[in-house]
């Protein structure tokens, strides 16, 4: 077991140190530099800039150097956690990620948990009463649910937290409590902002899942033990939860990787119409506003969490399922 | 001999048994393969309509001009932010005029709708010139009206029609995202097929590439893909380029289930039948076994179709995607991105049924399909 989760681990490194190639090599793909938009924003700002102070920044940020060499820097910076400064937030990057990536981390997260606790009931109603009213109601509510946009549904309900509701949506705090001292009143407050968009992000994973819970009880449920079980005469409830489900439930932790994917690119679109202060929204920024090395470094960043996430499921799976070959 | 002898028992049978022998009244084996998915199909009613929805859809797009009954890039200050138009029967089908008060007191202008003397509609009436086709010169609309505009679902932030621009957005929406699926179909069965079939270093080279692009989350992945595009450039460069970006990340997922399916057979009898018998590796892949995972593929790449359509909707909405000049449904929205916006005009989001509804089909279809195509998955 040891070998096996260093063995991972080794993977996950060497992961996202190419998944840092690929992002630098996008970004490397950009017409101009880093710099070609600061160089207009001071313009327009009213600015003379000369060809020497270009030719001095130039320098300055190794925009000449060859692309290798630019990548070396960049990530080693990285590692350090040094990150360079932004350009469109006039301050280091490494400042403007760690609360960031701390509500990432919490949003995504927390949809997965809201996710599966509705999806498992909903999923296992749905394959016992297969092709009843009731299930073709969730079926169509499933589809619609991954059909209908995040930003979308975001939107939608803001317009109707406001307009019925009369809530104040938006944001991460009230602008009371926006400078005030950690209280237990302002995290109340961090609350009653947060559980909306949690909500918008988990509706679309959560309607998935439902779908993959419901197919794999149903091939479950299809399998001769559960055939032997209800020869047996074990009570029905019995038989579905404790000998169906407990074995349904090994695909929804393989894809676990795939939901925390989807789950962090819907983080990002809904923090944007949300106006939540998260590195998906940051990202988005920055790549609207060319600040083309800080959208690289959150990029990876981002992927680091995916990452990690598939390393815990991957772990998860080896623990609770011994026919997931440790040696792998 | 044998041939005979047959002749001979069928003379001797009644006329009705014989017409069960004849092969094409039997019932039985003799169903080929691509008919009982036909009739697995048509057994899903939700796969069938949404199929229908979404001909229509296809239809309203090849025919958008004649649908609009305004021109879907005429800018108006006038109609700024107009409100739907109010249809009425008052009179023969018609739209209500809009008339501006200037209020004597106040001098604020308000707008009062007068039903009384509508402007009734015109069918096939004339309006702005398009090429029916790409080839045919005409000026016929569906509806039309004489005075004022018809703006079914009102007007945008720039007084453009937004039912016009919806019809016309639909021609962008509804295709990038199905070219993009075949692109990175096609990369994906070539990649998939190679590396089920050589196996070995280049599969798990194949291998370990998918499973970096798929470490990185999609939809941040498109975005900086998207916005490394230069802002100058043309509708058409940019839609191509949105193609290839959408199926550089797609066809990931294809290529995995391309190569299961092709180690699956592989290893079938017929795999090996045709190896003993010589048959050249090309010939086994090309003969054997892309026809055999050719339904599978179609499903699979159907159900990525959705992802894709609202990969598109999502990066116009955020300005990295599609840009103005283009009309798609997300550059449609991003006029509702604005919450203040939303809540006054809240007509800026009927674009965002389009989508709803057009995603909706293609996941109902797609997963109709995948049912036909592999009952047993």
């Amino acid at each position: 077991m040891l070998v096996f989760i260093i063995r991972r681990l080794a993977y996950a490194v060497l992961t996202v140190v190419a998944v840092s190639f690929i992002a630098f090599f996008i970004i490397e793909l950009a017409p101009g530099s880093a710099l070609t938009e600061e160089f207009a924003r001071l313009r327009a700002q009213g600015a003379e800039v000369s060809g020497a102070q270009i030719e001095a920044m130039e320098k300055q940020y190794g925009i000449n150097d060859p692309w290798i060499v630019k990548y070396w820097k960049w990530v080693s910076g990285l590692a350090h956690g040094n990150m360079g400064q932004s350009f469109l937030y006039h301050e280091p990057v490494s400042q403007l990620i760690g609360s960031r990536l701390a509500l990432s981390v919490a949003l995504s997260f927390g949809a997965i948990i809201v996710a599966w606790a509705i999806a498992i009931p909903v999923g296992v109603f749905s394959a016992t009463h297969r092709y009843t009213i009731p299930d073709y109601i969730i079926t169509v509510i499933q589809f619609v649910g991954v059909a209908i946009p995040e930003f979308l549904l975001a939107l939608g309900v803001m317009v109707a937290a406001v307009k019925w509701f009369g809530l104040q949506v938006g944001g991460l705090f009230d602008t009371q409590y926006l400078n005030a001292p950690w209280s237990m009143a302002r995290f109340g407050d961090m609350v009653s902002h947060l559980w909306m968009p949690l909500a918008v992000i988990a509706v679309g994973s959560t309607a998935w899942l439902t779908r993959v819970m419901r197919a794999n009880l149903f091939d479950v449920l299809g399998q001769q033990y559960v055939q032997t079980a209800r020869a047996k005469g074990v009570p029905e409830r019995r038989v579905i939860w404790k000998h169906a489900v407990r074995n349904a439930l090994h695909p929804l932790v393989m894809t676990f990787g795939t939901t925390l994917g989807a789950l962090i690119s819907g983080e990002a679109i809904v923090s944007i119409v949300f106006a939540l202060p998260t590195t998906g929204q940051a990202l988005v920024q920055t790549l609207i506003s060319k600040d083309t090395y800080v959208a690289a470094t959150l990029l990876t960043l981002l992927s680091v969490l995916l990452v990690v996430g598939n390393l815990i499921s991957d772990i998860a799976l080896a623990w609770i399922d011994p026919r997931v070959k440790v040696t792998d | 001999m044998s041939q005979l002898a047959e002749l001979e028992t069928t003379d001797l049978m009644p006329d009705d048994d014989r017409a069960a022998l004849a092969p094409e009244q039997s019932g039985i084996g003799e169903v080929s393969q691509t008919r009982l998915m036909i009739r697995r199909f048509r057994k899903s009613k939700l796969a069938v309509i949404s199929g229908i929805i979404l001909i229509i859809m296809y239809l309203g797009a090849v025919f958008a001009p004649f649908l609009s009954p305004n021109d879907p890039a005429q800018v108006d200050a006038n109609y700024k932010f107009s409100k739907p138009s109010h249809l009425t029967l008052n009179g023969g089908p018609g739209i209500c005029q809009v008339k501006q008060v200037i209020d004597p007191v106040t001098i604020s202008s308000h707008y009062v709708t007068d039903c009384n003397n509508a402007i009734p509609l015109r069918f096939f009436g004339r309006g702005f010139e398009y090429k029916l086709f790409g080839l045919i010169p005409t000026d016929r609309h569906l509806v039309t009206v004489d005075k004022g505009k018809l703006l079914l679902f009102g007007a945008d932030s720039q007084g453009r029609d937004i039912a016009s621009r919806m019809v016309y957005g639909s021609r962008v929406s509804m295709t990038i995202g199905v070219l993009g699926v075949i692109i990175a179909t096609i990369l994906g069965s070539v990649i998939g097929t190679v590396s089920g079939y050589v196996r070995g270093p280049t599969d798990t080279v194949i291998q370990r590439v998918i499973e970096i692009i798929m470490s990185i989350p999609q939809l941040p992945l498109w975005a900086t893909m998207a916005a490394v595009m230069p802002p100058n450039m043309s509708v058409t460069g940019r839609y191509f380029l949105m193609t290839i970006i959408l199926s550089l990340v797609t066809w990931t997922g294809l290529a995995r289930q391309v190569r299961g399916k092709v180690m699956s057979y592989a290893n079938a009898d017929y795999v090996n039948a045709a190896k003993s018998a010589g048959s050249s590796g090309s010939r086994i892949v090309l003969t054997h076994l892309v026809p055999n995972a050719a339904s599978h593929i179609v499903a699979v790449s159907m159900l990525a179709v959705p992802t894709a359509i609202l990969a598109e909707t999502a990066l116009s909405f955020l300005g990295i995607g599609m840009l103005d000049p283009a009309i798609s449904w997300g550059v449609l929205l991003q006029d509702a991105s604005k919450i203040d916006v939303l809540q006054q005009y809240p007509w800026v989001l009927i674009p965002a049924l389009a989508v709803i509804l057009c995603v909706t089909c293609f996941q109902l279809l797609g997963d109709g399909v995948r049912d036909a195509v592999d009952p047993y998955s």
